[in-house]
């Protein structure tokens, strides 16, 4: 007969919170003190239905476990045993979290079904329920006080100690536009969040392309001068505003908005642009990983579709999101050439994954891909203006060029009929609108950090500036010396 | 279609709790906002398809008819008939589950229904308040005073 163990308790914390752990298939060894070490097998993500996790106890016990099913709308992941050194046969669990919704406090529902070899049902049944069940409950208490300073949110707290007052906030200001020394350092406040917003007190600020052109002032829509430059952050959160559940105060966060400002020490970001970081990934590293890294997932997997067999074109193959692309495509099974500025770069790119690197310091490429691969199928290109006909003459027939960036200058319109003649698609895409719908910026995120872990992406080279010398950064950054990310360290 | 959602956790045994709450014919006894209440054609309160015929402390006549009851799953499953307040399809249902960890229960009161478009928030915010959490801030006040 099948064996029922049914447990069942109150967790003082809003359900977005606790489910941001228990969704994660692969979180239990962080949290949960029977488990030892945890990993997902292959290479999928630890929210991906069907996946494993291949995991020992502390008793010495090996359990495999499949992710049978996983609702987002219902707070609800029901997974079975594969296999297992313990007797639990044909063992499959529902964990269901349910809001209090007087009290925001979440109600936990813990259930399962298995045999067992004759006469040891209660022994069984009883570990299920104490060992696993009930310590489980105990331990994810402390893992939320513990993950959140201490400091998890009370019924109608509305937020942490700073919640009344204004902080002081030191920033980066580009006073008019021009080159890096038109960036000065200000001070200014921050007033509590708004509805919907987290005050972060940031520790790193990512530094990307982006912020060049708009201190440069190419695009004044996004950035009327004087302005903040800056579109990403990591950071811990100081207090939550009226209505924000998913985050509280401690909380380890990175954000990456579609509208400047994180050359600061501290900011109030929308909820909705901030996704909390695992243990395993620091602040410096998400700075540096979280807009390349969330770039490089959308460019391969969405919009090139990259997979076995695809000949893959990357320049700036050295730079930061070069680097991820060169890494994370070559494990998509790609080919991939990449163009550099140095013999040094190639070297790195080289130990990222690039299979051919074209040294080149005036954008004299298209004979080398040819002669490589015969074309290629998708060009990742931040080069601009420079390249473009050395562009169009690498491209395969049915060719994709991706123009992310323009380093060398402004891309002039493209001539369709340059196009046609290889039935070549030209695409200008905005990683914003890649993480516009709820929910998508923690997915690809979530698939950035569960690359780092599974070493598919090595840990980012940084180069650290303090924010005060943000214009030393770009002035690296447009040097074309730089290799992987920079950070700017508040 | 409207849903209207609501819980809450009793400090008290779920047995107990539903005790107190599964007659279909007994809002009066536990609900703050009820007047009074009889099944009609004297059929037993808990016969899956009999109607309750009570009114609220405001002078209200509402009709509802028990859908569905189990004592296994403590919970209970009604629809409106007729109302004043301007809904339509409603039904509803009442749920408690035990929390293992102590003698504690969670307690969901749910509803569907359609209304005019602008009156989907006051109603809303009247069943969810005014029906569903003064029911359970009434049970929780009396567990409380039951139990210590």
């Amino acid at each position: 007969m099948l064996q029922k163990v049914v447990r069942s308790t109150i967790i003082d914390a809003p359900i977005e919170r606790v489910w941001a752990v228990l969704r994660d298939f692969n979180s239990h060894d962080r949290w949960h003190d029977v488990v030892d070490k945890s990993r997902i097998e292959g290479a999928e993500s630890s929210s991906q239905v069907g996946c494993v996790r291949n995991f020992t106890l502390n008793d010495g016990n090996h359990i495999r476990e499949q992710l049978l099913a996983l609702s987002d709308s219902e707070y609800k992941s029901t997974y079975c045993i594969v296999q297992a050194t313990v007797p639990l046969q044909r063992y499959v669990a529902t964990v269901t979290l349910k809001p209090v919704t007087d009290g925001n406090r979440t109600f936990w529902h813990w259930e399962s079904s298995f045999a067992t070899p004759p006469g040891r049902e209660s022994e069984l049944r009883d570990m299920v329920a104490t060992e696993v069940y009930e310590a489980g409950f105990e331990n994810l208490r402390r893992h939320l006080r513990a993950d959140g300073d201490s400091r998890v949110v009370r019924p109608g707290a509305a937020g942490g100690p700073a919640a009344s007052r204004n902080l002081p906030s030191r920033l980066v200001r580009a006073s008019r536009a021009g080159g890096p020394e038109v960036l000065e350092i200000a001070r200014g406040e921050v007033p509590p969040p708004g509805p919907g917003e987290v005050r972060i007190q940031q520790r790193a600020v990512g530094v990307n392309f982006i912020d060049v052109y708009l201190r440069r002032g190419w695009l004044p829509g996004l950035m009327p001068l004087p302005g903040t430059p800056g579109m990403e952050a990591a950071g811990v959160v100081v207090d939550v505003g009226a209505g924000v559940q998913a985050f509280s105060v401690g909380d380890r966060v990175a954000y990456m908005s579609s509208y400047p400002g994180s050359y600061c020490s501290v900011r109030n970001v929308p909820a909705q642009h901030v996704v909390r970081l695992p243990a395993s990934v620091d602040e410096e590293v998400a700075a540096a990983l979280l807009l390349k890294g969330v770039t490089a997932d959308y460019l391969l997997r969405d919009l090139g579709r990259v997979g076995p067999g695809t000949r893959l074109l990357v320049h700036a193959a050295a730079g930061g999101v070069g680097l991820l692309l060169c890494a994370w495509s070559r494990r998509l099974g790609a080919t991939v050439l990449g163009t550099v500025s140095s013999e040094a770069k190639a070297r790195t790119a080289r130990e990222h994954g690039c299979q051919q690197v074209i040294v080149t310091r005036d954008y004299r490429f298209a004979d080398a891909v040819r002669r490589e691969c015969g074309g290629a199928d998708l060009i990742i290109d931040g080069l601009g203006e420079a390249a473009r006909e050395e562009n169009l003459a690498a491209l395969a027939p049915c060719g994709h060029w991706v123009s992310l960036g323009q380093a060398s200058g402004p891309l002039q319109p493209i001539d369709p009929e340059a196009l046609v003649r290889k039935s070549a698609t030209f695409s200008r895409p905005v990683v914003f609108d890649y993480v516009a719908r709820p929910g998508l910026l923690a997915e690809r995120a979530q698939r950035v950090w569960d690359a780092l872990e599974q070493r598919v992406l090595r840990p980012p080279l940084i180069e650290r500036f303090p924010l005060d010398a943000a214009a030393r950064a770009h002035e690296r950054l447009e040097s074309r010396a730089s290799m992987g990310a920079l950070v700017l360290i508040p | 279609m409207i849903r209207v959602y609501v819980s809450s956790v009793i400090d008290a045994p779920a047995d107990a709790v539903w005790a107190r709450i599964r007659d279909f014919n007994g809002m009066p006894q536990w609900h703050p906002g009820i007047a009074d209440s009889r099944i009609e054609n004297g059929e037993p309160s808990d016969k899956v398809g009999c109607v309750r015929h009570f009114h609220t402390r405001d002078g209200g006549a509402i009709r509802e008819r028990l859908l569905a009851l189990s004592d296994y799953e403590y919970s209970c499953t009604y629809s409106i008939l007729e109302s004043p307040m301007g809904v339509e399809n409603y039904t509803s249902t009442l749920k408690l589950t035990p929390v293992t960890d102590g003698a504690r229960a969670f307690i969901e009161w749910s509803a569907e229904f359609d209304c005019d478009e602008r009156r989907e928030r006051e109603l809303s915010d009247r069943v969810g308040n005014g029906v569903f959490q003064a029911g359970f801030d009434a049970l929780k006040r009396h567990f409380m005073g039951v139990s210590r």
